[in-house]
């Protein structure tokens, strides 16, 4: 399945502040798009309207060809705060994804045990959220996520919570799932490091009303990218001055509401 | 110059000054006993040695002796029997109600329009004004002290309820949203849950509430009751009595305040 976004326009209120202008973009299967751009640029809203949770102004998402049938959530999204509830256990938390479908008890705890062991959390699975740290509580947030078996993942700043050491880890863990299973997604970040490392292309949004203003491709397949690979570096030098103006406009102009 | 001097006499060192203390709080808990103890023991020997007046205020041995001799008559499960039944069905009705209620302002736009003014117009009226107007509707049984129960209680529950309900975390709500929960597991699995120590902290007032309207209720045409107990025990000048049934409502106070503590450390027992 693949989605592709037409002319999304997006105002909050109407006539309001634009605070998307005119998106166009595809995110073809088995893909990791990433979504660079300054903060308050609309990324958030952009994820929100591709998921169905917000309606654009103007444009449609549009999903091309059919989720597999044993998707249960098709678009399925990975939360910067994780969103955990903190009165149920890990396996609860999961287990929360799949009650409202009719799989039956003992399927469910068949997908929880294999989400568990895939994101390695098995000896997890009866603590509290409490008792787990930053990087813990978002790895049980994509267990979730894997756990109705998504057709695209959509992450909002998934690793922009957590210390830059578990960020690193969990990068890793994110590439090698990535290697054994070819997951779709659209990856929001602020992080140029994190983008260059797990996108296939990444697409810079300008300051607010955000419009795409490049999208590059990265050839190096992602298993074979290192923090200090020269190739990447490019990639990341080139983001960067065109992020920089537009964090630094975007800056003064909140300074100036 | 000055710079160079200064560099040859080695600083003088001291430690940096603590200043973190002060507002934390220590569990002691041989204090309280003691505070009580103590108390009591200052009151007896005021009374044993005439400082306070036998009609004022009895010795609390006199006050133990009016509580065994109630409990020897047996006058005493008649009474609070009679308080606790009163008190648990009125309670209980008015929570679940209040709760029911509760959830539908928050869950729901045109109820919450319609009945939250409603309800800030008459949570403030002292429930026992009410009184009157309650046993002219439902008799001077036990009608009218229930619906007082019902209505003090009815109404802090409402206010906990869904002041827990617009607290609950909205990203939780849209998270369950974004996998396609359904509206009912959201309010089952997530809102309740969520609104849960609010609600419980609504009880512990809710039930002091009740208590006070429980009392008030019983002194007006019950013949049995914690209330009725001490009405008839103060129209007799009967002091010893009269502070043997304050005691019972302290113990009852604090028995059921030990139960909500209960209740809360098992229902959230997954907070820190
Ligand atoms: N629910 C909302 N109502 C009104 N304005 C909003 C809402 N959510 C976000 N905004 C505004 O839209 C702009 C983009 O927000 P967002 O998509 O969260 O940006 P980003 O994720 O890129 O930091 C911001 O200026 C923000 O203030
Ligand atoms: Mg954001």
């Amino acid at each position: 399945m693949e989605i592709r976004l037409k002319g999304i326009s997006h105002s909050y209120r109407d006539g309001g502040l634009k605070v998307l202008s005119d998106i166009n973009l595809s995110i073809r299967e088995g893909e990791i798009v990433c979504l660079i751009g300054p903060s308050g640029c609309g990324k958030s809203t952009l994820l929100r309207i591709i998921g169905g949770l917000e309606l654009p102004s103007a444009g449609a998402v549009l999903q091309v060809g059919d989720p597999p049938p044993t998707s249960l959530n098709p678009l399925t999204y990975v939360f910067q705060d994780f969103a955990l509830l903190p009165w149920r256990t890990v396996e609860g938390n999961i287990s929360l994804a799949l009650e409202d479908h009719p799989i039956g008890r003992k399927m469910r705890n068949e997908i929880i045990d294999g989400v568990l062991a895939r994101t390695n959390l098995t000896e997890f699975r009866k603590a509290y959220p409490r008792q787990l740290s930053g990087g813990m509580k978002q790895r049980v947030a994509i267990a979730r996520a894997l756990s109705v078996n998504p057709a695209v993942m959509l992450m909002d700043e998934p690793l922009s919570a957590l210390d830059s050491q578990i960020r690193e880890i969990l990068m890793a863990d994110l590439i090698e799932l990535w290697c054994r299973e070819n997951f779709t997604a659209f990856y929001v970040t602020h992080n140029l490091a994190e983008a260059v490392r797990l996108g296939h292309r990444v697409a810079v949004l300008s300051r607010r009303p955000g419009r795409i203003r490049e999208i590059i491709e990265i050839e190096t397949p992602l298993d074979q990218r290192s923090a200090d690979s020269p190739e990447l570096g490019r990639h990341q030098q080139h983001l960067w001055e065109m992020l920089r103006d537009e964090a630094r406009a975007a800056d003064l102009e909140l300074a100036n509401v | 110059m000055s710079d160079a001097t200064v560099a040859l006499t080695a600083p003088a060192e001291k430690p940096v000054r603590f200043r973190g203390g002060g507002f934390r709080t220590r569990p002691l808990g041989i204090i309280s006993p003691i505070v009580f103890v103590v108390v009591i023991g200052l009151w007896e020997l005021g009374s044993q040695s005439g400082l306070i007046g036998k009609l004022i205020l009895p010795a609390p041995s006199e006050a133990l002796q009016a509580l065994l001799e109630l409990i020897e008559t047996g006058n005493l499960w008649k009474h609070l029997g009679a308080s606790l039944q009163r008190l648990i069905v009125g309670w209980t009705a008015g929570t679940i109600l209040g709760i029911g209620v509760g959830l539908a302002i928050a869950l729901f736009s045109y109820v919450r329009a319609g009945a939250q003014p409603l309800v800030s117009a008459i949570f403030p009226i002292p429930k026992i004004a009410l009184l009157p107007l309650f046993i002219i509707w439902f008799g001077i049984g036990e009608g009218s002290k229930i619906a007082t129960i019902l209505f003090g209680t009815f109404f802090p529950t409402v206010i906990a309820t869904y002041g827990g309900v617009d607290n609950v975390d909205r990203t939780l709500i849209r998270m369950a949203q974004s996998f396609g929960v359904s509206w009912s597991s959201i309010v089952r699995k997530i809102i309740i849950p969520g609104a849960m120590p609010a609600i419980l902290s609504g009880f512990r007032i809710s039930i002091a509430i009740a208590i006070v309207l429980l009392v008030a209720a019983e002194m007006i045409g019950a013949e049995f009751g914690v209330g009725a107990y001490i009405l008839l025990a103060g129209s007799l000048v009967a002091t010893d009595q009269l502070i043997a049934g304050v005691a019972i409502l302290s113990a009852l106070g604090l028995t059921i305040a030990w139960l909500i503590g209960k209740a809360e450390s098992y229902l959230l027992r997954w907070r820190t």
